[in-house]
């Protein structure tokens, strides 16, 4: 098996266990947010998007990696900004309005 | 440089891991959303730094537009469309996940042979994401009501999918083992983003919170698959992160409904023999309703209020009128408590953030295992809007689809006010005896106005 999937898997079953053990202590009431937010890292794929859109590819490749990247910003700004609008609500004591 | 870009990487990671932490805790809750983000700004910044990047135009241009849609589309969406919009953002992000994979695949396959790790890596990268995408996207379309919320089942819809799966195997199969074949792959892709579609049209609405947060873990493996792709541990990294908080999620969804993920699936619940169980005779059994003044006497004159929100109160948007109720009884000395059933809504936490959004402080919401308890010394309970998840059914009668679901137990108050449109069972077809216990009122009427009226009445007393 080549070094570099090898090292990949690793990381893979490893962060998996580290996922389980900071989530698993969310409580139900964030439960929204928790998944919005996560939802906005998983945007992490604007990594390979930019790679895509701005290496020395053909046209095709460029176009496909503009797409991915639109698509990864809109993940990404609108995950954060979204869980923020909502965690900002999240109050112990009523606010006077 | 390529140092620098690695270490930021392993930083934006740890980042994220600490950013998930934080968010274990509604009081700093938004410190930790926001430290996710200062990761993910800086793994992007890095990125642009990279010596493999050589043109930037394009790259601003999609940055642009992407950032001015998300953010145009977090600042205007309404709480009660958060499931449509999470439901959207899993699809983008899936979809981004998938055309890095397609990119990759193009790029490699002018120098055939592949190697096989990439092919494999690429193959299931296309899949997962392009599954993450059409789903989500059929998911948003149920969840806005463009397509029927309930199930679609068709004839031989089992055999087709089936088929496709087998179709997608067999050709990666040969794609891996032999060359790489343009044709064969753009069937992959294809096949792959039917297959989002089918897989979510038999699901009905009410089991959307399980469908929701799978999509969300999904996007989560796209994203790590595509790390796989482009050989990025930070993909890898946070794609698990987010795969396995999608799982949990998945998991405490199911468990809420004592369902096997594979029975919300495939099984098309709700859609005729599955809820035929406990529809017994009924007519012989009476109900008694009650006006708003009769309702506002039993709920203003009452030491302890436990309400029990469900999908009734968001799709009637009645959470602003609720906390008007609050506030009065309160302002007359009765306590008031919300239970909340972790599938109440249409995605996990989905009567909390409506809560939370008319101002009512989460310290008086309470999880089904905290409130339980508390039911059998409260004088009244009013539900607002939820059907199934307070039904007896779910533990006294052995032949009722639901038996053995974890319930509210509100039959165990002194009363109980049923707040409902009809007397029609909800969305699993079953019939709740609820309705017919001596200590039950049930009170007519859409969510909203009723709360209003109740609002109007308690005034009065």
């Amino acid at each position: 098996m080549p070094e570099g999937l090898l090292i990949g898997i690793e990381v893979f079953v490893l962060a998996m266990f580290v996922g389980f053990e900071v989530i698993t202590k969310v409580p139900p009431t964030l439960h929204t947010p928790l998944m919005s937010g996560a939802n906005a890292i998983s945007g992490i794929a604007i990594i390979g998007a930019l790679l895509v859109a701005g290496g020395k590819n053909d046209l095709v490749d460029t176009i496909l990696g503009v797409i991915a990247v639109i698509f990864a910003m809109i993940n990404v700004v609108g995950g954060f900004m979204v869980t923020d609008r909502m965690l900002q609500m999240f109050k112990k004591k009523p606010t006077e309005k | 440089m390529t140092t620098i870009i690695e270490l930021s990487y392993i930083l934006a990671a740890s980042l994220f891991i600490i950013g998930l932490k934080y968010m274990s805790a509604p009081a700093s809750a938004r410190r930790g959303n926001l430290i996710g983000a200062i990761g993910m700004l800086l793994a992007i910044v890095v990125t642009l730094l990279d010596r493999q990047i050589v043109s930037f135009t394009w790259i601003i241009v999609g940055m642009v537009i992407g950032s001015a849609a998300g953010w145009a589309s977090a600042r205007y969406v309404k709480m009660t469309a958060m499931p449509q919009m999470v439901g959207l953002l899993n699809g983008f992000g899936g979809g981004a996940s998938a055309l890095v994979a397609v990119a990759e695949f193009l790029k490699l396959a002018k120098n055939p042979p592949l190697p096989m790790d990439s092919s494999i890596t690429i193959i299931l990268g296309v899949f997962i994401g392009g599954i993450t995408l059409t789903g989500s996207f059929m998911a948003y379309a149920k969840l806005e009501g463009l397509v029927s919320g309930s199930p679609i089942t068709f004839p031989l819809q089992k055999p087709l999918n089936a088929i496709l799966i087998l179709t997608i195997l067999a050709l990666s199969v040969y794609l891996v083992g032999w060359t790489p074949n343009m044709l064969f792959f753009w069937i992959i892709v294809a096949i792959s983003l039917i297959y989002g579609v089918l897989f979510v049209l038999p699901i009905g609405g009410a089991d959307m919170p399980v469908v929701i947060s799978l999509l969300n873990s999904f996007s989560g493996l796209a994203a790590c698959a595509a790390g796989f792709v482009v050989e990025n541990n930070v993909l890898i990294v946070s794609g698990s992160l987010v795969g396995a908080a999608g799982l949990i999620l998945t998991q405490i969804m199911c468990k809420a409904m004592n369902r096997s993920l594979t029975n919300v699936l495939f099984s098309a619940f709700g859609t005729g023999d599955s809820a035929a169980g406990a529809a017994g005779s009924t007519s012989d059994k009476t109900v008694r309703s009650v006006d708003s003044e009769e309702a506002a006497m039993v709920i203003g004159y009452a030491q302890t209020v436990i309400i029990v929100p469900g999908y009734g109160m968001a799709a009637a948007q009645a959470q602003h009128a609720v906390r008007e109720l609050t506030e009065l009884l309160q302002g007359r000395g009765v306590e008031v408590k919300f239970a909340i059933h972790p599938v109440a809504g249409r995605m996990p936490g989905h009567m909390n953030v409506l809560l939370a959004e008319a101002n009512v402080p989460y310290t008086l919401l309470h999880d089904m295992d905290d409130i339980n308890p508390e039911f059998p010394h409260t004088d009244v309970v009013l539900v607002i809007g939820a059907n199934d998840v307070v039904n007896p059914a779910a533990r006294n009668d052995k032949s009722s689809p639901i038996y053995g679901m974890p319930i509210l137990d509100v039959d165990k108050a002194r009363n109980v006010i049923m707040m409902k449109r009809s007397l029609n069972p909800g969305f699993a077809g079953i019939e709740n005896e609820l309705f017919y216990n001596p200590k039950t009122l049930m009170y007519f009427g859409s969510a909203k106005e009723k709360v209003q009226e109740l609002v109007a009445q308690v005034k009065k007393l």
